[in-house]
């Protein structure tokens, strides 16, 4: 199965050539310039990573991972950014980050990272699913 | 070294550290794409050996898409330069309206952030003063920063350099919001200090949605 991946950044050219290369490697990618947008589209379609831009126009990277995070605890979110700073990749790990990776990018490393997000996400879908079972089983007076 | 430079080194230092980081940061976000461009171009290649046609006009895009990078990078690079160099003399001639325009281009980052546009109206003719640059320079952004702040609705922030009788001034206008600003927050004691040294005024008016920096033409002893 492809891993399914949003890419967010407000650098056009950067996201459009980014974007190419993932599809070209067998993944079905998406793609927004704009942190708003992102969050509509999160809400209606899911992903197995969501590679993030920490700095854009609208709204700060780390504010976007703590709203999906609060909203889809099971999505993995990989922050990318031209700003890395050991306190800014602490706050993101701690809000939730998958990882965390400074541009410009390793086209390798983000792709062996998506691929383990797309498996931290099954873990997790898999195990809300369990829960979910056994909440009604133990519901049930059978 | 005078008492200005004391009472402001460590704020200075901020300022730098805080032009320098959002400077990185835009190198970085230029390299991201020349990367990644070229790394586009490679995988064309790739494809082109294993028998996929090669479109010239992708190439052509392509190959322009880093141009077009490797010129922003360049204009990042001489602003900084520019930016670095501020700090060289204490007193010098400087042309006011170039100094407002490297200020803006170092404030862009941080405008496009905040959802701002900043519109440069450069001077019909120079405007020459003799300052410290690296003080303009420092002072110039903290009114960039509180006008951004006060931009209200409108998100735009006009900068405009011009000679009047009583000296040469910077307007930062279109603050539709400055009516709203706290009172009294703005200026507070670091632009005063840098007022100080730079023998300006500044005036916050409210009514005409500006700030009006008045300079002196000489600070020289």
């Amino acid at each position: 199965m492809p891993e399914k991946v949003l890419l967010v950044d407000d650098e056009e050219d950067f996201l459009e050539a980014l974007a190419e290369r993932m599809q070209a490697r067998g993944m079905e990618v998406s793609t927004t310039t704009s942190a708003r947008d992102a969050l509509k589209m999160t809400e209606q379609e899911s992903y197995d990573a969501i590679v993030l831009d920490l700095m854009m126009p609208e709204m700060d990277g780390l504010e976007v991972l703590k709203t999906i995070k609060n909203r889809n605890p099971e999505l993995q979110i990989i922050l990318l950014t031209g700003h890395a700073t050991v306190e800014k990749g602490i706050e993101a790990m701690k809000l939730g980050a998958m990882d965390f990776i400074e541009k410009p990018a390793d086209l390798k490393d983000l792709m062996e990272k998506i691929k383990k997000a797309q498996a931290q996400k099954l873990i997790l879908v898999e195990k809300q699913t369990t829960d979910k079972i056994k909440k009604i089983i133990q519901s049930k007076a059978w | 070294m005078d008492w200005h430079h004391e009472t402001s080194g460590w704020s200075g230092l901020q300022f730098f550290g805080k032009m320098s980081a959002s400077i990185s940061h835009e190198i970085k976000n230029a390299l991201a794409t020349i990367n990644e461009t070229a790394g586009l171009l490679e995988d064309l290649t790739f494809l082109a050996e294993k028998g996929k046609p090669l479109d010239s006009e992708r190439l052509k895009t392509l190959s322009g898409r880093i141009m077009k990078q490797v010129r922003r990078a360049d204009e990042i690079v001489k602003n900084m330069n520019r930016f670095a160099h501020s700090i060289d003399d204490s007193v010098k001639s400087v042309e006011l309206g170039e100094v407002l325009k490297l200020m803006a281009a170092l404030s862009e980052r941080f405008a496009s952030m905040r959802g701002i546009t900043l519109e440069m109206n450069p001077p019909s003719s120079p405007v020459a003063i003799t300052t410290d640059p690296f003080f303009l320079n420092h002072l110039l952004w903290r009114c960039v920063d509180f006008a951004m702040n006060a931009a209200g609705q409108g998100k735009t922030v006009g900068l405009l350099t011009e000679e009047t009788e009583n000296g040469p001034r910077i307007r930062f206008t279109r603050l539709e919001g400055l009516a709203e600003a706290p009172a009294g927050t703005f200026p507070a004691q670091g632009e005063k200090d840098l007022l100080d040294a730079l023998k300006a005024e500044l005036r916050v008016d409210a009514e005409a949605g500006e700030l009006v920096l008045a300079l002196s033409r000489d600070i020289s002893p």
